[in-house]
């Protein structure tokens, strides 16, 4: 009995493990290092928001990690001329499908629905690959359509192949390890640093209100936690003189 | 104040009722866990109503808004968040409420005789319930929302004949979309609820002419003292009011753990992919209900289609949910509590437990050949158990029934 329940317990992790085909790399998400979140706004904003928009933010919420309205203001307002405007992007959607495929995705919640960890193996993810039509592919997005925007800082990777018996008898091709052909600006340790950052504010972005729910969630368990105890004694006093 | 009281009484049953209803309203004075779960569900319908009202305040049934406006209520309505979560982690504490509930009735026979109606009334505000949750969930408008939409309302499609009309007059459109939208709406801030409210009513009415039924399944009404109140029935107020209110808190630190700890619950809550627009044109991988649906889905999955058709899988679906309403009638025990029930109902209870469990374990993951043959072996027990029961029931050992309710 225990251990079927344990096998029925043990099933969904199993599946899921085997869906994401690759391993993902864990994110350094820490949402209380506020410098951390801050050099990730300014890699959004110079590299990220030219594409993508973050539609339901604003840019003021970003005071919440530590900035003031006049830095938002003087150092990360390209796209928009007031503080209280939405993180949208001059870019026409009918030119984007042009021009990459598929109109890129807007960012807002994007940690939100594929994991922090994904986005952070997808941005280190890119390689060189000469059938795509902009050059590009990625380890955990085959045939994705955006180019890398990050290569100037990373450098440029190539794959090298080795043969492998595939699960049909034959040999296949298969991505052994990566070969950085074209150094970057940064080191790759700098790099994932950098990626890292983003990330971490990609995860804020995505729920700003978090830190407030944790704080306020403490608050309403210790209340309740007292709440019990004058319950429990209510109760008590109540039932002992029955039978 | 009591002149007041009176010129009330004389005009409406206000002391009547409450005497009625909590003060004089006798319960069996042996209740244990399991029975926490009745008035917890109506403290979640209410979480639901009141949620629900703020949110309708800033949310927007517009296929092109109604994203948006959710994420606008996370971000910009003050404690937007907190709201929404209360009310995503309602609809999901719902459904684990209510089945808890439901398996009470199912261990202690609360649906026999004379309480048939009260499960009656129970398993209709179940099925509501569904619709309710169902359509709540197209509201957010993510790929899930959408996709699991399209799923459902093209199981109607299904129906020979009339199907393809019947899916159309659902969805107001060919495909699921804005006049969808606005109509599922309509159903589930309005249409849906006033009859869950009426439905509860009729629940708590007929509950309360019969009396509640307890762990042992004895009736306190055929003992009453000189007092002309049952020996072993206590006023529902005070007592189980502040046993209830008891349950309540233990119940809301759980409720708030996940609300302010983990309101995605890994997914099962707040799925992944319902965070990313609804598109039309982009089918998700691998579209699973949400939980509390899954044990049906998987039951769905589990028939083969028939001459090209998938209306069996359908109909045995639509089966599996609407016979918990003849239970009453499939059960010939001659005793009700499992406390006095042989081997023969107990095993089959089991078995039936895990069928459940186990159909809603393989109604998330996406269909291996492997997990189709044990969706089919577990939909077998999940009907066995209903479709046997006049059997194993009747022929089963039981244990005496004492006179009065244990401690």
């Amino acid at each position: 009995m225990k251990k079927l329940l344990f096998m029925l317990l043990a099933l969904p992790t199993a599946a899921f493990a085997s869906g994401a085909g690759v391993q993902l790399d864990h994110a350094p998400v820490n949402l209380n290092d506020q410098e951390s979140l801050q050099r990730g706004a300014r890699v959004f904003v110079n590299y990220c928001l030219n594409c993508h928009s973050a539609g339901y933010m604003r840019y003021n919420r970003m005071q919440d990690i530590g900035l003031s309205e006049a830095q938002i203001k003087d150092n990360l307002l390209y796209a928009a001329d007031k503080p209280g405007e939405l993180m949208h992007v001059a870019m026409r959607t009918a030119d984007a499908k042009a021009w990459f495929g598929a109109p890129p995705p807007d960012l807002s919640v994007i940690t939100r629905s594929r994991g922090a960890d994904w986005v952070y193996t997808y941005l280190r993810g890119f390689y060189r690959d000469d059938t795509r039509p902009l050059g590009w592919n990625n380890t955990v997005f085959d045939k994705v359509g955006m180019p890398h925007v990050l290569h100037e800082l990373q450098g440029q990777l190539a794959p090298v192949y080795h043969t492998v018996q595939g699960e049909d008898g034959k040999p296949h091709q298969a991505i052994e390890h990566f070969e950085l052909i074209k150094p970057g600006k940064l080191t790759l340790a700098e790099y994932d640093a950098l990626v890292g950052d983003l990330v971490n504010y990609l995860d804020w972005m995505g729920e700003p209100a978090k830190g407030a729910r944790m704080t306020t969630g403490i608050f309403v368990l210790l209340f309740l936690g007292v709440f019990f105890i004058i319950a429990f004694y209510l109760k008590k006093d109540y039932w002992k003189g029955l039978h | 104040m009591e002149k007041l009281l009176n010129w009330v009484d004389e005009r409406f049953p206000l002391t009547a009722s409450y005497k009625a209803h909590l003060s004089e309203y006798y319960a069996p004075k042996n209740f244990n866990f399991w029975y926490f779960f009745g008035s917890l569900a109506m403290l979640v319908l209410v979480i639901q109503i009141v949620t629900g009202i703020f949110l309708t305040m800033h949310y927007k049934p517009d296929a092109q808004m109604a994203f948006a406006s959710v994420e606008y209520i996370m971000r910009d309505v003050d404690f937007g968040w907190l709201i929404r979560y209360i009310h995503s982690t309602g609809a999901s504490m719902f459904f684990v409420v209510v089945y808890l509930h439901m398996f009470r009735g199912l261990i202690y026979g609360s649906y026999r005789r004379p309480r048939e109606l009260i499960w009656v009334f129970g398993v209709t505000i179940y099925l509501v319930l569904m619709g309710e949750a169902f359509m709540g969930y197209l509201l957010p408008w993510g790929q899930m929302s959408y996709w699991g939409a399209q799923v459902i309302v093209n199981l109607f499609a299904t129906v020979p004949f009339i199907g393809e009309d019947l899916s159309v007059l659902i969805r107001g459109d060919y495909v699921i979309g804005d006049a969808t939208l606005n109509r599922f709406f309509a159903f589930h801030v309005i249409a849906l609820p006033l009859v869950l409210l009426g439905l509860v009513v009729a629940h708590l009415v007929a509950l309360h002419e019969v009396g509640s039924n307890n762990p042992d399944g004895v009736e306190i009404k055929k003992l009453k003292g000189e007092d002309g109140h049952p020996l072993d029935g206590i006023p529902f107020h005070p007592y189980y009011t502040v046993k209830d209110i008891l349950g309540v808190v233990v119940f809301l630190i759980v409720f708030a753990a996940i609300v302010f700890f983990a309101p995605e619950m890994g997914g099962y809550f707040l799925e992944a992919n319902n965070f990313i627009p609804a598109d039309s044109l982009k089918t998700p991988e691998h579209i699973a209900p949400v939980w509390y649906f899954t044990p049906y889905y998987a039951i769905l999955r589990a028939i083969p289609p028939i001459l090209g058709s998938q209306f069996p899988g359908v109909a045995a679906m639509g089966v599996s949910v609407l016979i918990f309403f003849a239970l009453p009638w499939l059960d010939k025990s001659p005793v009700k509590s499992i406390r006095y029930r042989g081997p023969k109902f107990k095993i089959a209870l089991t078995l039936f437990v895990i069928a459940f469990v186990g159909l809603g374990v393989l109604g998330i993951l996406p269909s291996t050949p492997l997990y189709t043959v044990l969706a089919q072996i577990l939909s077998v027990v999940y009907f066995a158990f209903f479709l046997l029961m006049p059997w194993y029931t009747k022929n089963d050992s039981t244990k005496p029934v004492p006179e009065r309710v244990t401690q």
